[in-house]
């Protein structure tokens, strides 16, 4: 019988509803096999319940909580034995916001490597938060041990009342003196301190016009006009003009929870070379207002400038690319409109493909809030954007804090290391039911801290454990990442906030530091691993000394990995500027260096397993 | 159902607001989310309706609820089950959990329910907020109460709101803190998909309009109840705290419109 040619129902065709049409298939025969009434209810009805076994079914391989396959990473906490005591001090603030105090002031606890005294072996620095609390300079002793050596060399005693408090620190050689200086940023006045070069360093702030008071809690050196000095970009997080120990309103906090703009404004200062500053925030164009927590700068788009890329709280990422060092653009790059709360910056070349990739940390809470960790990969040159591509234990970190892609295992491939937890306090009470009740609500109620159920000992979201991330490459699922934390051996469940990666012991391997906030800092010491490697000391003569912002690929195995050398990364944080590659089983092929000041130099037929201290070339 | 019913009413405005949440704040997080629940829930739908009753149902049920639930589901990272799954399990229940012919849960408020229930490792909801700005949801109040008023179901969205806010100045007054803080759940986004598209579904509420405000009153109670056990920081509830009005309607809806039907029943010839 054909369809078309109608019958008492007209043509098929001029059947109007899809009711009719299944009505005439019916009357014609066309049907599914006979089933009764009753034994069509009873599939639907075990479809039904197949679907809700599915449901918890698949709720219970929650990619997150997957473990790793196979760990080749090992790492032991001996920070007590290595002579590393230190215990982050959070700020208090104005009765004004007694309480929701442990919330606001849960920040602070940074720690940022460099080689201070030029002995070739990587120091610490760690910040505190509390007046009266001192910050620690652990000096390397050479032989697996620390010293802490800040209250001699005039870097301990910043947290003072009318001065502000630390909220972290970036190294950086701003004057090309050869010594590693130091920028302190705060809750307050931040600080600008010299390196001597004789174990001491002077304070020179004042003179440096960096005097302006700021809730910053990030900063990165850059050389963002490639004029061969350092210059500097501080993120604003609560705006300047609220001085956290004398408050004149409460209306201090976001105005949404994903597209503020309400925060401290990003200040961008030009080294003028004669130790003084500029700001050239407004010519620049990279004054955002969105409760920026941490910045990263490298060359994003291959045009030999360096671009910023910010992770903000309450809203969406930005990446400002550097027009020729005139100018920066906010880029349309897929970041716009993908809103969640930007914590840390992560830069590495995630599938070795000579290009900086972005990992950006968010919150994620069984049952509240899935915001997911970013994870995205860079094809700029290819699309104009990233690609997001984080899944599994990528994505679902906890409330994460600092990260930092490095390959731990020296198998060719970065490893990411996420610290996390916000407020471990009391374990039987939880301030998240309180929080989602002006979560929801509109910007006005939740701006004003009054209107902020009191958090009184609750936790929120605390006693998370730190990931470790093993990269194995482009295999598998979840961005090739598999969480290996706990057969690793990182088994804290501290409050992290900064993290950073650095060769301490200079045998090849990266070691783990973490900054705990009202916690004791960790360092998690590298296990041997079989996998060859080699590692850059870089020092900059056209360029910055500290050749931050020169980018290096290397070539192993068929296939490159770039890295850059930081002025900042990750949150409150900066790994040792010294580069680690790991090699696997092969030895460095090509090696280019891209310096700050343009000048690209090659290296071929090093040997594996070596650090080389290379000049950029003068001419 | 004529292109005159209210039911229209009530696809526009959810469109509206998508349209509008999409436009300004990406609330959807992706079209392949969109996609699937629109497609499953339609397709769902147009299958068991014809399957099981031998007729294809309208779909405008269908399309309401493929919307809330891509609004209103906020999964882990990049998985899109919690959307297929959800989709076939809201239109399923309208053919599975029935008694005397009716459905007793609203499609969406069962799914949703059954998945932060389920799969809390997997599912929150509604992580978006849609920028917390006055504005718009000022604009999308005053649709969804012109929208109630026309669809004759005005007097549950304010029976409901009523009750919110007069049980929020009870909670406060036990569990102190600010005022403001208890009544600031309802001037959220997930508040005008509930008081718009939910409680008041009139396949799942009771027949009277007497007895359609005393169960959203009841609903905002056992709201009330859940949302006392979050500040009491009770275990047994913690399932239910991420959101309270939702689960609150899950449970009071079925029973509320089962006891309507049993009674119709009883008191039928």
């Amino acid at each position: 019988m054909s369809l078309s040619r109608g019958g008492p129902f007209g043509s098929f065709e001029s059947l109007e509803s899809w009711g009719e049409k299944l009505t005439l298939l019916r009357c014609i025969g066309y049907s599914l096999p006979v089933f009764t009434a009753s034994w069509r209810r009873v599939i639907v009805t075990a479809a039904f319940l197949a679907a809700v076994v599915a449901v918890a079914v698949l709720n219970r391989r929650a990619p997150a909580s997957l473990t790793g396959a196979r760990e080749t990473i090992r790492l032991t906490e001996v920070a007590h034995q290595s002579g590393i005591d230190f215990v982050h001090q959070p700020a208090t603030l104005d009765p004004k916001l007694a309480h929701i105090t442990p919330h606001v002031a849960a920040l602070g606890a940074c720690v940022s490597v460099s080689d201070v005294n030029n002995d070739n072996w990587p120091d610490l620095y760690f910040t505190s938060s509390r007046f009266g609390a001192a910050n620690a300079l652990y000096l390397n002793q050479r032989d697996g041990t620390f010293r802490d050596v800040a209250a001699e060399a005039g870097v301990a005693a910043l947290n003072l009342p009318g001065e502000g408090v630390s909220m972290g620190a970036v190294w950086g050689d701003y004057d090309n003196d050869g010594f590693e200086d130091l920028f302190v940023y705060k809750w307050g006045y931040p600080q600008l301190l010299h390196n001597l070069g004789n174990g001491r360093f002077a304070d020179v702030t004042a003179q440096s016009g960096l005097r302006r008071w700021m809730n910053s809690n990030g900063a990165v050196w850059f050389d963002f006009d490639r004029d061969g000095l350092l210059d500097l970009y501080i993120t604003g997080y609560f705006r300047s003009d609220i001085d956290f120990w004398h408050l004149r309103t409460t209306r201090i906090m976001q105005e949404s929870w994903e597209f503020a703009s309400n925060g401290g404004k990003n200040l961008l200062f030009k080294n003028l070379g004669n130790g003084r500053f500029a700001d050239v925030t407004d010519s620049m164009g990279v004054g955002s207002t969105r409760w920026t927590l941490a910045a990263a700068a490298a060359d994003f788009n291959d045009d030999g400038w360096p671009d910023l890329y910010l992770a903000n709280d309450y809203g969406p990422e930005e990446l400002f690319l550097n027009r020729e060092g005139k100018r920066f653009e906010l880029a349309r790059a897929g970041l716009e409109d993908d809103s969640k709360s930007g914590m840390a910056v992560a830069l590495g070349d995630v599938y070795n493909r000579g290009r900086h990739d972005v990992f950006v940390t968010n919150i994620s809470e069984r049952g509240f809030l899935f915001q997911g960790n970013n994870l995205r990969i860079n094809f700029l040159k290819e699309l104009g954007r990233f690609n997001e591509i984080a899944t599994g234990a990528v994505a679902d970190a906890g409330w994460a804090w600092g990260a930092q892609f490095g390959d731990l295992n020296n198998d060719g491939w970065l490893d990411l290391v996420v610290v996390n937890g916000f407020i471990s306090a009391d374990s039987g009470r939880d301030y998240w039911y309180a929080m989602s009740k002006v979560a929801g609500a509109q910007g006005r109620i939740f701006e004003d801290a009054k209107n902020w159920p009191a958090i009184g000992t609750a936790s929120l979201s605390g006693y998370e454990r730190s990931r470790v991330l093993l990269n194995r490459g482009r295999e598998g699922l979840g961005g090739g990442f598999v969480d290996v934390a706990e057969e690793a051996g990182v088994t804290d469940r501290l409050d992290g906030r900064g993290v950073a990666l650095a060769d301490l012991f200079n045998v090849g391997t990266l070691d783990v530091v973490i900054a705990n906030e009202k916690g004791k800092a960790l360092l998690y010491r590298n296990g041997a691993h079989p996998g060859h490697w080699v590692e850059f000391k870089l020092i900059g003569t056209r360029s910055n000394r500290s050749a931050i912002g020169a980018e290096v690929t290397v070539a192993f195995g068929g296939i490159p990995q770039r890295q850059v050398v930081d002025g900042g990364v990750g949150f409150c944080s900066q790994n040792d500027r010294r580069l680690h590659f790991g090699l696997g089983d092969e030895r460095p092929g090509r090696v280019t260096i891209r310096w700050p000041s343009g000048t690209a130099q090659v290296l071929e037929g090093l040997a594996p397993d070596r650090l080389y201290e290379i000049t950029e070339p003068r001419k | 159902m004529k292109w005159s019913d209210p039911k229209y009413l009530i696809v526009f405005l959810i469109t509206l607001v998508l349209v509008a949440g999409e436009a300004r704040y990406d609330i959807l997080g992706g079209y392949d989310r969109l996609a699937t629940t629109l497609g499953i829930c339609i397709g769902t739908e147009v299958v068991l309706s014809w399957w099981l009753r031998g007729r294809v149902a309208n779909i405008a049920s269908a399309y309401i609820t493929g919307i809330s639930l891509a609004l209103l589901t906020k999964p882990q990272a990049n998985i899109l089950w919690p959307f297929a799954l959800g989709s076939f399990l809201a239109i399923g229940s309208k053919y599975v959990l029935t008694y005397r012919g009716r459905h007793l849960w609203n499609p969406s408020n069962f799914a949703i329910a059954l998945l932060v229930l389920v799969a809390s490792d997997s599912v929150a909801i509604l992580s978006h907020q849609w920028g917390n700005d006055l504005r718009i949801n000022l604009i999308i109040w005053a649709f969804g109460l012109a929208v109630a008023w026309r669809a004759r179901v005005l007097h549950v969205t304010l029976t409901y709101v009523a009750c919110f806010v007069l049980l929020a100045v009870v909670r406060n007054a036990i569990v102190g803190g600010p005022l403001l803080a208890e009544l600031a759940p309802i001037t959220g986004p997930m508040y005008q998909l509930f008081v718009f598209f939910m409680v008041t579904d009139p396949r799942t509420t009771v027949g009277t309009r007497r007895g359609r405000m005393l169960v959203v009153a009841i609903v905002a109670l056992v709201e009330t109840i859940i949302r006392l056990g979050g500040d009491f920081q009770v275990a047994l509830l913690r399932p239910f705290y991420p959101s309270p009005p939702i689960l609150a309607l899950a449970i009071v809806g079925p029973i509320a419109m089962w006891w309507d039907l049993y009674r119709q029943g009883r008191k039928a010839p």
